[in-house]
């Protein structure tokens, strides 16, 4: 950490609040200047991420992060949160658990306290064909060395007893894959925790800087032209997601990603009563409980393509209907608000991580529906892999070739819910 | 909800109707190569703004048609100005 940035602490905390002076701000304000080694575009936990690991762990300098909006204004703030390692093929596995790892010792890492709850996970059964897939995914987990095991309605009682895990119902629970790792982060703090920790290595983050153009020469990145005016530079991170395809168009690389909006809602507090992460893919739904009580839910991605994030009456329909023959109980409840996130949809559920044809371009998208549990292991394999000769291992499964030599890899089985 | 312009039924809720997606059309399985097949499974152009695109009417007349669309407004126009109906 550099040494202008105050460290938080519980001294901290307590000679802040006698003294009542105000806070230090997180991240400072810079000019932007005319040129940067490398050029971070997308200021959400993705970029943010990629460019700490690339100041911290590679020991690059003079990076900027260029975000259209304010930090984290994307899916990094419309997630749902839920972190997780359960995924169906090893390649996933890996990197997901690598992730989780890292989420757990964030708070230390970045001197910011992300809210790390690991309260367990629990996908809900309601068909032979899902407890089958269930089945193989825990063997895939174990071999990999994580946990999660299928368990029966008993036990699922046991662990979240609002759950109606009767017979009399139109989906009965047959089952769960449980996955005691999985649990919720505070996905504002992640954000903010790795801004100010960028920030305090020196990287310039740069807010409503819009990028409207790259230059390339020669089949190279040169620059990046902005509404606040040209950057060079030899190196420029795509981290935009559901816009991914908007900035892939401006060195004429064709991208396999279609973008989906995926509503989620809030409700109200109440007392602590769900003490797990529960998800069911059959009834299209998860949800949690954040530490302020309020019920957090997500759903599948909306119908159709589109860039809009307003939400829709059919999704609140939808989702009340399928929560209410999950848990009952909720019924006097009520939603405070809801939202949308854009998600970038790839043909096999997989991300697209790494270098591309075009030299300097690389790309940390595709990710779709599983972000935010990725943000700290994407950050940290691009920024391996932009400082690198080498792309990193964890990644080299989701090279953007792979589209072209077929070795696609399925990883919709993973999904929380049907998409 | 969006109300779409079926050409055979008229309009009616999205929810009647299958997204299919960016129309591509199919290459020549006796010419196509490798980069061909890839363009046409994978890469779509994922337009923001207007796209045209194709609907299959699932819960009605179930036929595919195509209209345009803006993804960022949800407006919605028939493709070209002009309604392709039956007779086309």
């Amino acid at each position: 950490m550099g040494s202008s940035r105050s460290r938080f602490s519980a001294y901290s905390l307590v000679r802040q609040g006698v003294s009542g002076r105000p806070w230090p701000r997180m991240w400072r304000r810079h000019e932007l200047e005319s040129s940067y080694d490398a050029v971070v575009v997308g200021g959400g936990l993705h970029g943010l991420a990629t460019a700490y690991y690339l100041a911290a762990e590679q020991g690059w300098s003079r990076i900027a992060v260029l975000e259209r909006s304010y930090l984290g204004g994307g899916g990094s703030g419309r997630n749902t949160a839920i972190i997780r390692s359960n995924y169906l093929t090893p390649d996933g596995v890996r990197f997901y658990d690598h992730s989780l790892r890292l989420y757990a010792d964030l708070s230390a890492a970045l001197n910011f306290n992300v809210m790390f709850s690991q309260r367990g996970h629990l996908t809900l059964a309601h068909t032979d064909a899902s407890l089958r897939t269930m089945r193989w995914r825990a063997e895939v987990n174990k071999i990999e060395g994580v946990d999660s095991e299928v368990i029966g309605p008993d036990r699922v009682k046991e662990l979240a007893p609002s759950l109606d895990t009767s017979d009399r119902v139109r989906y009965p629970i047959l089952g769960a894959l449980y996955h005691p790792p999985g649990g919720i982060v505070r996905h504002d703090a992640a954000v903010w925790g790795y801004a100010r920790a960028a920030d305090a290595h020196g990287v310039h983050l740069h807010q409503e800087t819009e990028v409207v153009g790259i230059e390339t020469s020669g089949g190279r990145v040169t620059g990046v032209r902005t509404n606040r005016g040209l950057i060079s530079t030899p190196v420029v991170a795509n981290c935009t997601a559901g816009w991914a395809t908007t900035i892939a168009d401006m060195v004429d690389l064709p991208m396999p990603i279609q973008t989906f909006p995926l509503q989620a809602a809030v409700t109200e507090p109440v007392r602590p009563f769900l003490h797990t992460v529960v998800v069911s893919g059959s009834l299209h739904v998860y949800v949690s409980q954040t530490d302020r009580g309020e019920l957090v839910f997500g759903a599948s991605v909306d119908p159709f393509a589109s860039y809009s994030t307003r939400g829709s009456l059919e999704f609140v329909e939808g989702l009340a209907t399928h929560v209410l023959e999950l848990m009952p109980s909720l019924d006097r409840l009520r939603l405070l608000r809801q939202w949308a996130g854009l998600c970038d949809m790839t043909p096999d559920f997989a991300p697209i991580i790494g270098r591309t044809p075009v030299e300097g371009f690389f790309v940390d998208v595709g990710w779709g529906t599983y972000g935010f549990k990725a943000g700290p292991a994407a950050g940290q394999a691009l920024a391996e892999c932009i400082a690198g000769r080498k792309v990193p291992a964890l990644i080299e499964a989701f090279a953007l070739e792979r589209f072209e030599t077929g070795k696609l890899v399925g990883e919709k089985g993973a999904a929380a819910v049907g998409h | 909800m969006l109300l779409l312009e079926c050409p055979w039924c008229g309009g009616r809720n999205a929810s009647e109707f299958a997204y299919a997606g960016e129309p591509m059309p199919r290459p020549d399985p006796e010419s196509a190569g490798p980069a061909e097949w890839r363009g046409y499974l994978y890469l779509r152009a994922n337009r923001c703004g207007w796209t045209r695109e194709r609907w299959y009417h699932r819960a009605g007349c179930r036929r595919f048609f195509e209209i345009e669309r803006n993804t960022q407004t949800h407006e919605l126009r028939p493709v070209g100005g002009g309604a392709g109906g039956p007779d086309e």
